[in-house]
C-alpha cells in the first residue's frame, strides 16, 4: 500500500464494478421483487445469512492488524494490532464508529509521530 | 403540503438518520481514500459509489484491485460481503407489497444496513407512517452523504502523506461494525474463527485469504449453533 501506485487498468475496474453492482443490486431486489408472496425465508437461507455480517467483517479486520511473525513477540508488538486493540475496546464499548476511528487512528499516530521521535 | 414528497413522512426519515451520519462520513471518506490508494481516478470511485453503493464491499475489492488480485477473486469477495442484503430485502419486502413494481425497484437499489435497520424499527412502532416516504428520506439521504464523502476522499486522499497511515481507518470501520455484530455465542464464534484463518491464510494465492475465512466463519457459527442447542 505504500510507494507507487500500482494503476489498476480502468478497463478492469469498470467490469469489476458492474459485475459487483449487478449482483448487488439482485441481492436488495430479491424478495422486494417477490412482494409478499413469501412471508418468510426459508430457514436454510436465514440461517447462514445469519453468520455473514460477524465472519465477513473478522476476515477483512484481522489480516490488517495481525501479521504472522517470526516469534510471538514480534507478532504481538506491532502498531496497528495495539492500535486496533485499543480501538476494538472503543467500539465495545461505545457502539460509535467516529470514536473508534478517532481513537484507532489517535493510537497509530502516538506510535508513528511521538514514540520514537 | 401533506400531499408532497416533502411531508413530515420524509423528513421523520432524514431526521432519524442523522445521527448515524457521524459513522458514515468517515466512512464515505475511507471509500475515497482507499480508491485513490488502489490507482483509481475519481470517475472510477464515483462510479464504484453510485453503482454498487455499499462500503464495506467497496473496500473490500478496492483492496483487492490494488493488489492485483484476479478478477474473479475481487468480485467473488464483494458478493460474499453483499449478500447479507438477501436478508434484508427478504425482512423488509412484507412492507412494501403493496407497492408498484417501480416504487420497488426504485427503494431497493438504496437499501443499506443502516435505512434497513432504522426503517423496520420504525415502521413496527409506528403503523401509520408512509412507509416508503419514511424509508427514502433515511434512504436518501444515506445516498447523498456517501456520494458526497467518497468525493472528498477522493480529493482530500490523494494530498494526505502515506505516514499518516489513514487507509488504516478502513479496519477501523469494519472493527466498529464488526464489534456489535457478535452480539452472541455463534456469531462470536464465527467472526473469532473467520478472523484466525483470515490472517493464516493471508498468504495464499490469489488472495483467497479473506474468502476461505469468510466461508470458515460462516461453517464455524452454524455448528456452534447446532451445539448450543
Amino acid at each position: 500500500m505504500t510507494g507507487a501506485l500500482p494503476a489498476a487498468p480502468s478497463v478492469r475496474v469498470w467490469i469489476a464494478i458492474l459485475l459487483i453492482g449487478v449482483a448487488t443490486y439482485g441481492f436488495r431486489l430479491s424478495f422486494i421483487h417477490l412482494f409478499g408472496r413469501i412471508d418468510e425465508v426459508p430457514a436454510a437461507i436465514k440461517r447462514p445469512l445469519r453468520y455473514v455480517p460477524p465472519a465477513v467483517l473478522a476476515a477483512l479486520v484481522l489480516p490488517d492488524l495481525v501479521t504472522l511473525g517470526p516469534s510471538v513477540a514480534a507478532t504481538l508488538l506491532d502498531e496497528r494490532l495495539i492500535a486496533g486493540a485499543v480501538a476494538g475496546v472503543v467500539a465495545w464499548r461505545t457502539e460509535n464508529v467516529f470514536a473508534t476511528i478517532a481513537v484507532g487512528m489517535g493510537v497509530l499516530w502516538l506510535f508513528r509521530f511521538v514514540a520514537f521521535a | 403540503m401533506s400531499d408532497s414528497l416533502l411531508d413530515g413522512d420524509l423528513w421523520a426519515g432524514v431526521r432519524d438518520v442523522s445521527p448515524l451520519m457521524l459513522g458514515i462520513v468517515p466512512f464515505a471518506l475511507v471509500a475515497g481514500i482507499a480508491a485513490v490508494d488502489a490507482g483509481l481516478g475519481l470517475a472510477e470511485a464515483v462510479g464504484m459509489s453510485v453503482i454498487v453503493f455499499a462500503g464495506a464491499s467497496q473496500l473490500a475489492a478496492l483492496d483487492l484491485l490494488g493488489a492485483d488480485a484476479p478478477l474473479a477473486v475481487v468480485v467473488g469477495t464483494a458478493v460474499v460481503i453483499n449478500v447479507r442484503m438477501v436478508m434484508y430485502s427478504a425482512s423488509i419486502a412484507p412492507y412494501f407489497a403493496e407497492y408498484g413494481r417501480r416504487l420497488r425497484a426504485g427503494l431497493a437499489y438504496v437499501l443499506t444496513d443502516q435505512a434497513y435497520a432504522l426503517s423496520v424499527a420504525e415502521f413496527d412502532e409506528n403503523p401509520d407512517r408512509s412507509r416508503w416516504r419514511y424509508y427514502l428520506g433515511a434512504a436518501a439521504s444515506l445516498w447523498v452523504v456517501w456520494q458526497v464523502g467518497t468525493v472528498v476522499g477522493v480529493v482530500v486522499g490523494a494530498g494526505v502523506p502515506d505516514a499518516w497511515g489513514l487507509t488504516f481507518a478502513v479496519p477501523l470501520v469494519f472493527l466498529a461494525l464488526l464489534v456489535p455484530a457478535m452480539k452472541d455465542r455463534p456469531t462470536t464464534a464465527a467472526g473469532v474463527a473467520a478472523g484466525a484463518v483470515a490472517v493464516v491464510a493471508a498468504g495464499l494465492p490469489l488472495n483467497l485469504g479473506l474468502l476461505v475465512g469468510a466461508v470458515s466463519g460462516i461453517v464455524v457459527g452454524l455448528l456452534a449453533e447446532v451445539v448450543g442447542e
